[in-house]
Formats: C-alpha cells, sequence, structure tokens
C-alpha cells in the first residue's frame, strides 16, 4: 500500500502580474484554486510540479500546495494558502476583487 | 536637501536602463528567474505572497514635496492608489506589474529618486533621525553624513555581494530616535573638546538572534570616518559567516569573536586603507554639508496658534500629542500620524500624500521626512501656521492625535503581504488601535510603544517594543507572543518573553490586561509603562496575563 498523502495542487506566481495561479488538469494556468488539478497520488504530484517548473517564461516559484475537497472544488488547508486564494484582510484587493467566485 | 549631480542622474539613468533590458530579457525567455532574480531584488523589486513588490528608498527619510507628488502618481498610476511606509524610512508599492516597474524606475529617476540597494546584500538605504535638522537637542544634522554614505556605499565595489544585508542609522541628537543601537552600525554624532565627531556603534541588530550594539569606537573624526567604516564593513566581509545565513550579521561576528577582537581587526585594517582616502571625501562633504543648509527661520506672532490653543480643544489634544520641540524659536515640529484607528500603519493615499506634499510646500520649507515609526514629519513649521495644517489634516483623515500612544503601532506587513511571514500583524495592529479607541484610555495610559512583526525577521521591531508582538505559526495557526519591556532609544534593551503565545482571538484582551495592570500598578501618572516595568519587573503583567487566562478558562 502506499503511504497516505494529503492531495495536493500545484502553485505558483504569474511571471508578469506576479499573482497567485493554479494548474489546471489541461496544463494551463487558472487564479482560481476551485478549477485546479487536484493530485492525489505523490509520483503524479512530483511529476506535475517538474512539467510546471519547465513553464519558466509563465510563472516563478512553483510548489505544492495541501488542499483537502470541498463543497467547490479543492479548499486550503493552511492560512497561508488562504490568504493566497483570496488576497490581504486589510483591503478588499488581489482577488477577492478580482474574482467573483471565491 | 541634496540635489542629484550629473554624475547621479547619469548613474541612475544607466542602472534604470540595464533593468528595462534585464526585464525585456526575462519576458522573451533569455533569461531564467535564478538569472534575473538577483538583478531584481538589486532594484528592490521583491515577489511577495499576491503581487511584485517595489521598494523605494527614501534616504534618510527626506523628502520634498514634488518627490511626494511622484510617490503618489507612481500609487495611482501603476499601484492601487496608496503607498506604505516601512520601518526603514522607505516607500513600499504592493501590487506594481512585472512589466511596468522599469516606467515606475523612470518616473521616479525624474525626482532623484530610485530603489537601488533596497534588497540584496549590500548596504541598504542609510536611516537617520526623523527630526534630522530641527529638533532642539540635536548637535549636527545627520543628513548631511548619511548622504556622504549614501554616495560612497552605493555600487561600492567591495560591497556588493556581502555576507548579508548590512543597515546604517545616524543620529545627531543624544537621545536617539533612529534605533542605532539596533542596526549593524549605528553613528552617534558627539563632541569632543569642541570638535564634532562620531560614535561607532557595531552589532546590534534584531531578527532571530536580537543583539544591542556595542561601541566600537568613541570618537572617530570626520576625516577619518569613511576610512573607518569602511574597514569595520571589509573585516565584516572577510569574517562574516557566509556558510550560515542565520549567522551571517555582523552581530553574531562581533558576538563570537568579541568586540576588542573586532576593534583589534578594524584598527589594523584601518591603518591600511586610511592612506588611500586622499581629503576627496572630506570636500565632498563640506559640499553636501552647504546643501543641507537650516532654511531661513521667520520671526512673526504666535497668537493664532495661542488663541487656537486656548479655545479648540479637539486643537489641543493634537498639539500636545503630535509636536516636537523645535530648535528655531515659534516653530514646531508636526508630527502626522499615519496610524488613524483601525487603519493600516503606515499607509498613506495618493490623495493624503498630496495633501502632506501641499502642506510641506506652503508652510513647511518644501520638507518632509518618513519616521520608522511609519508616520510622516513637517520637520519646520511656525507656529502661527498650525491651526490652518491641523485643519487641512483633519478634513484628510491625518490629524490622529496619537504620536507616541498606544495606537500608535510599527506593523510590518504581515502575513497580508509578506511571503515570508508566518502570521498577520496589520489585523492585530488594527484591532488593538480600535479597541483603545473605544475605551478613550490612550491619552490616559500615555506612552506606550507597541511594535508588532509577523515573523521572527522583525521588521515591526517587536524586541524593542515596549510591548512587543510576534506572530508566529503554530501548528497550522496564528500565534502571537508577546514580550515586555524593549527599548528603541539610547537606553536600548530588548523585551523579554511573557511566556505561551495567545491566539487571534486572545491577543487583544491580553494586551488589555497588560495595560489594565500598568495603569493599576503605576506609581502615578507620570510614570511611563516602561518605567513601571523597570521598577517593578515582570511578575504583575504575567499574573495580568496568565491568572486570569486561566481563571476565566476555568469559569
Amino acid at each position: 500500500m502506499p503511504r497516505e498523502f494529503t492531495p495536493k495542487v500545484v502553485t505558483a506566481n504569474a511571471l508578469v502580474e506576479g499573482d497567485v495561479v493554479y494548474l489546471t488538469e489541461n496544463d494551463e494556468w487558472t487564479r482560481h484554486l476551485s478549477e485546479a488539478e487536484v493530485i492525489t497520488d505523490e509520483a503524479h504530484a512530483q511529476l506535475r510540479q517538474l512539467q510546471a517548473e519547465t513553464e519558466t517564461e509563465t510563472v516563478v516559484g512553483v510548489y505544492l500546495a495541501d488542499v483537502t475537497p470541498g463543497a467547490t472544488g479543492p479548499e486550503p488547508t493552511h492560512f497561508r494558502e488562504d490568504f493566497r486564494r483570496t488576497g490581504p484582510s486589510n483591503y478588499p484587493h488581489g482577488k477577492q476583487a478580482e474574482l467573483t467566485d471565491v | 536637501m541634496y540635489d542629484y549631480t550629473d554624475f547621479d542622474a547619469a548613474f541612475v539613468a544607466e542602472r534604470n536602463r540595464q533593468f528595462r533590458a534585464q526585464v525585456e530579457r526575462r519576458l522573451a525567455g533569455a533569461l531564467t528567474e535564478d538569472e534575473f532574480k538577483p538583478l531584481r531584488l538589486m532594484n528592490g523589486l521583491y515577489l511577495q505572497l499576491h503581487a511584485y513588490m517595489l521598494r523605494v528608498a527614501i534616504p534618510y527619510g527626506t523628502l520634498n514635496s514634488r518627490q511626494m507628488r511622484q510617490l503618489a502618481y507612481l500609487a495611482e498610476r501603476w499601484d492601487k492608489g496608496y503607498g506604505h511606509f516601512t520601518t526603514r524610512q522607505n516607500i513600499q508599492y504592493n501590487w506594481p506589474k512585472l512589466r511596468d516597474v522599469p516606467d515606475m524606475l523612470d518616473a521616479l529617476a525624474e525626482v532623484n529618486m530610485h530603489a537601488i540597494q533596497t534588497s540584496g546584500n549590500t548596504i541598504r538605504n542609510v536611516t537617520a533621525d526623523h527630526f534630522a535638522g530641527a529638533a532642539a537637542d540635536e548637535l549636527a544634522d545627520p543628513r548631511p553624513v548619511a548622504e556622504l554614505i549614501r554616495q560612497w556605499s552605493t555600487d561600492h565595489p567591495e560591497f556588493q555581494f556581502l555576507p548579508r544585508k548590512f543597515k546604517i542609522a545616524v543620529t545627531g541628537s543624544p537621545n536617539d530616535r533612529a534605533v542605532t543601537r539596533a542596526h549593524d552600525i549605528g553613528l552617534q554624532i558627539t563632541e569632543q573638546n569642541g570638535e564634532l565627531g562620531y560614535r561607532v556603534i557595531v552589532g546590534g541588530g534584531l531578527g532571530r538572534t536580537p543583539m544591542i550594539g556595542k561601541v566600537l569606537n568613541d570618537f572617530v573624526t570626520q576625516e577619518d570616518l569613511l576610512p573607518y567604516l569602511e574597514a569595520v564593513v571589509s573585516v565584516w566581509n572577510l569574517l562574516g559567516r557566509r556558510d550560515n545565513k542565520y549567522k551571517s550579521r555582523i552581530k553574531i561576528t562581533v558576538h563570537e569573536h568579541g568586540i576588542d577582537d573586532i576593534r583589534a581587526r578594524v584598527d589594523e585594517r584601518f591603518a591600511v586603507i586610511r592612506p588611500t582616502f586622499t581629503g576627496v571625501d572630506t570636500q565632498l562633504f563640506k559640499e553636501i554639508k552647504a546643501a543641507f543648509a537650516a532654511p531661513a527661520f521667520k520671526t512673526a506672532p504666535t497668537a493664532l496658534h495661542d488663541t487656537t490653543y486656548q479655545t479648540d480643544p479637539i486643537y489641543r489634544a493634537w498639539c500636545d500629542t503630535n509636536l516636537a520641540t523645535h530648535r528655531a524659536p515659534g516653530y514646531a515640529i508636526v508630527q502626522i500620524s499615519l496610524k488613524a484607528h483601525g487603519a493600516t500603519p503606515g499607509d498613506a493615499t495618493a490623495e493624503q500624500m498630496r495633501v502632506m506634499a501641499d502642506l510641506a510646500e506652503f508652510y513647511g520649507h518644501d520638507e518632509l521626512r518618513i519616521s520608522h515609526e511609519q508616520n510622516v514629519i513637517l520637520p519646520h513649521v511656525h507656529k502661527s501656521d498650525l491651526p490652518a495644517i491641523h485643519g487641512i489634516l483633519k478634513r484628510h483623515g491625518l490629524a490622529t492625535a496619537n504620536i507616541g500612544l498606544v495606537s500608535d503601532i510599527i506593523a510590518c506587513p504581515g502575513m497580508d503581504y509578506c511571503a515570508l511571514a508566518t502570521a498577520r500583524s496589520i489585523p492585530i495592529a488594527q484591532q488593538i488601535a480600535t479597541r483603545f479607541d473605544e475605551l478613550k484610555l490612550e491619552h490616559e495610559i500615555g506612552d506606550l510603544k507597541i511594535k508588532i512583526s509577523g515573523c521572527i525577521n522583525a521588521c515591526g521591531h517587536h524586541h524593542v517594543g515596549h510591548i512587543g508582538i510576534l506572530g508566529l505559526d503554530r501548528a497550522g495557526v496564528e500565534n502571537y507572543q508577546i514580550t515586555l519591556g524593549g527599548d528603541h532609544t539610547e537606553t536600548a534593551e530588548v523585551g523579554q518573553r511573557t511566556g505561551p503565545g495567545f491566539s487571534a482571538d486572545d491577543i487583544i484582551p491580553a494586551i488589555e490586561r497588560l495595560v489594565q495592570a500598568y495603569l493599576t500598578h503605576r506609581d502615578g501618572s507620570q510614570e511611563t509603562f516602561l518605567q513601571t516595568y523597570r521598577r517593578l519587573g515582570m511578575a504583575p503583567f504575567k499574573a495580568a496575563l496568565y491568572d486570569e487566562a486561566q481563571a476565566y478558562a476555568a469559569e
């Protein structure tokens, strides 16, 4: 049996805008965590991260972030990822202002 | 103020041209991120949690109205209409796009500003007392020497790849408002036998391993200053621990080798390099000093201020709290609070920046300062102009009378913006300020400095806050540790931890209990929080923090 693996998404910052992006199943980058590919297999996660890291003209700082399944797609497990998904708490800036479905 | 020479302007223009080309090569894929990152950092561009962040140097915290207006323009044109003033007297923009940054840097160059060496392992922006040139207790204006050091350290070929960043602060007053004892080098202008010189303090710093700086040399003459500083930095450049970034700052080098060993090495190095300084620097210093000549202070009646002070209680409260003593008769130093209750500490909107620029131009000899406490200063204001200034500040949300009080909180950006942060700082500051405003207690409490950092790197100076708050990540939950008794002045001390931390929900009531304990135990209203703490020690505060918390939990 493979050891237990916390589901992950591949995330990074966009090179030009600098904002948070997530990798979808179709190899596209989305601004919505809810659209990200949820990876439940460790080997697949490593492969997806490696693939994403080759896209150096699109994204910066690729890594795997823990998620948990939610009603509308993956949800962050850590508060840092929650801020990355929404934006700062002192102003309605960032994703919470730019996106309507988070 | 210092104006760029043709050399300065050409240097900045060339750096901007280079950076524009570097950005283009990065976008075209000719530079990898690994290649580009050190280049963008040398120009003050970070990648944070939600966006890029551009840190612009405000040398020794001094601005004129034209520069402040340009900062407002950048905020509106390329950011979200505001800027964040930092504890190192810089301004940060939280939302630039990579493609726009070269244009932002060109716009800054139009007003003699840049973002060079605001990041990376170099000598950073030199900071100074924010009352420089105006303070009644000042021996000499620290800005000329800060400018000299800026010119010496900018693009210094030996110091572009130091073991770690290196920060210098200068004060011209015995009352230290520039936190010189928590800098890699702190300089204090002193006098010996009628001659002005410098006390050189090294090895201070906050962060993971807080240290109070030690006196390396009690008196260095003006002629010897630059070679002496060069000797200090080059000794550390060789000894500094490049193997471990947590041990690389000069505070650790001084701690590991001892101040006497460092002094001997500096003296040896100084003897070698002193002859290479031919006196050009002293000549240059004279020219710089002339550029910082004091404005022509006027003599005028202060009756308007005196009458308003007697008749308008809101004005009186603002004067009592936000003004400082000026060296010229009839003048005052105006401190504009960027800490309106519930607002983000250190943030100013573009409109507010323009208002402050206008006030400086019309009433303040065209001078502004940014304080390390994240406020803005009009250093030279005649008292007869104060009622008009107060009226204008009020209309723009800038007349909060809370300088030095419990709601005048230093807070780093924390996890709302910073990629290094382990917890948020800003909402904690907002909630503390709002709570004490509701209690209407802050003038009763008096002098109390709360400083909040969202990680161990201590950008929020929590170690030297009378009450320090450090936000940490404890098993995926924000947790806030409290330190007490820190002091950033000439009697600098690192605060002591009280014990276990508090959750985000519990930290505000905890701070309230601490302040109540102070009010209960103080020896009259003249005794400040810090004095009470020093007299009584930790015990009554610890009891207020933990005994009551346990009592509530048991209910």
